[in-house]
């Protein structure tokens, strides 16, 4: 299977060439949880992880809540 | 009579609104949720952390039926950063609030004031409800209103330093300069602070700090919901005239002779 590498959260990863975003989400244990993703920083909404194919060299943000207020 | 805290469309009875960060535990985090009556929590957005995944989303500890989630962009320094994770978080909790914090100055925590109208802006046209953290400034709180912020959250004093409201004239002159609400955001220490805050006029009060690192969180945010009311009770009731000389409460009619 012919593989590329991408770039998550900073991170040099290699995944299938096939994959979209939905793959890594379920690679990466996230699928349920409440994340927000940026490939390239545009945002790619929920409902177009199915259909996001994934390129290689692509930078791709996961984020998600954590404590913070006032001050961090 | 209906006393509500409006944030755009939504309707708060709660008029205290907390940070997430700083608690001993989640646990302890969650009874001072109960123990402040709150109804709107503020989270950070950071990366998920896919090396260790024990460190888990604050989402995992707070239950959205009943809690408000407000993401904010703690850490930002730059407009085109703090927009960039307004719209994360958007993304991700669903919301279209932001807590909106451009920092000009790391050591003081100060906003920079020209990026978080530029910021604001910007927020505003993509249907953001913007509540930005800014100074006593009521010059630049005309602004933020003008460019469509939805409350302004004037700081009492630079974020984790509990040193309450250091200029209450500036609140005051700011609650008469705009006509959305005006949140105190940071600089809360103890009780008497939001008290304080609260007898000015102002609509509600955003803390973290003051809750979380007290030696006993849980009791302090009983305190800050009881000194949270207490001030708007008190705002709403009207205090007395302050008076240099002393004015008797008894009669003089019928002393003794």
């Amino acid at each position: 299977m012919e593989k590329i590498e991408i770039i998550v959260n900073g991170e040099p990863n290699e995944v299938p060439a096939a994959w979209v975003i939905s793959d890594l989400i379920r690679q990466l244990a996230l699928a349920g949880k409440q994340v927000a993703i940026e490939v390239n920083e545009e945002i790619v909404s929920r409902n177009q992880w199915p259909k996001q194919c994934l390129n290689a060299g692509d930078n791709v943000e996961i984020v998600h809540f954590v404590g913070g207020g006032e001050r961090v | 009579m209906s006393d509500y805290l409006m944030l755009g469309s939504k309707k708060f009875n709660s008029r205290l609104i907390v940070g997430t960060g700083k608690y001993e535990s989640p646990e302890i985090m969650k009874q001072c949720f109960e123990e402040s009556g709150v109804e709107v929590v503020t989270v950070a957005v950071r990366r998920v952390n896919l090396m260790d995944k024990s460190k888990e989303s604050m989402l995992d500890h707070i239950d959205q039926e009943r809690f408000l989630i407000l993401p904010n962009t703690a850490g930002c320094y730059t407009a085109k950063d703090a927009i960039r994770y307004a719209r994360l978080g958007r993304e991700a909790g669903l919301s279209n609030l932001v807590k909106l914090e451009v920092i000009g100055d790391k050591r003081t925590l100060f906003p920079d004031n020209e990026a978080l109208l530029e910021a604001t802006r910007i927020l505003v046209k993509e249907d953001f409800i913007v509540l930005p953290y800014t100074n006593d400034d009521p010059v630049v709180c005309k602004r933020l209103e003008e460019a469509g912020a939805a409350a302004v959250m004037p700081l009492g004093a630079p974020i984790g330093s509990g040193l309450g409201i250091q200029n209450p004239n500036n609140i005051r002159i700011i609650l008469e300069t705009v006509s959305i609400p005006v949140i105190v955001d940071a600089g809360v220490g103890t009780a008497s602070d939001a008290t304080i805050a609260m007898e000015l006029g102002v609509d509600g009060i955003l803390m973290n700090t003051g809750i979380a690192q007290a030696k006993d969180a849980v009791a302090m945010a009983r305190a800050m919901r009881l000194a949270v009311e207490s001030g708007r009770l008190a705002y709403q009731a009207g205090r007395i005239p302050k008076k240099l000389h002393a004015a008797a409460s008894s009669p003089l009619e019928g002393m003794l002779t």
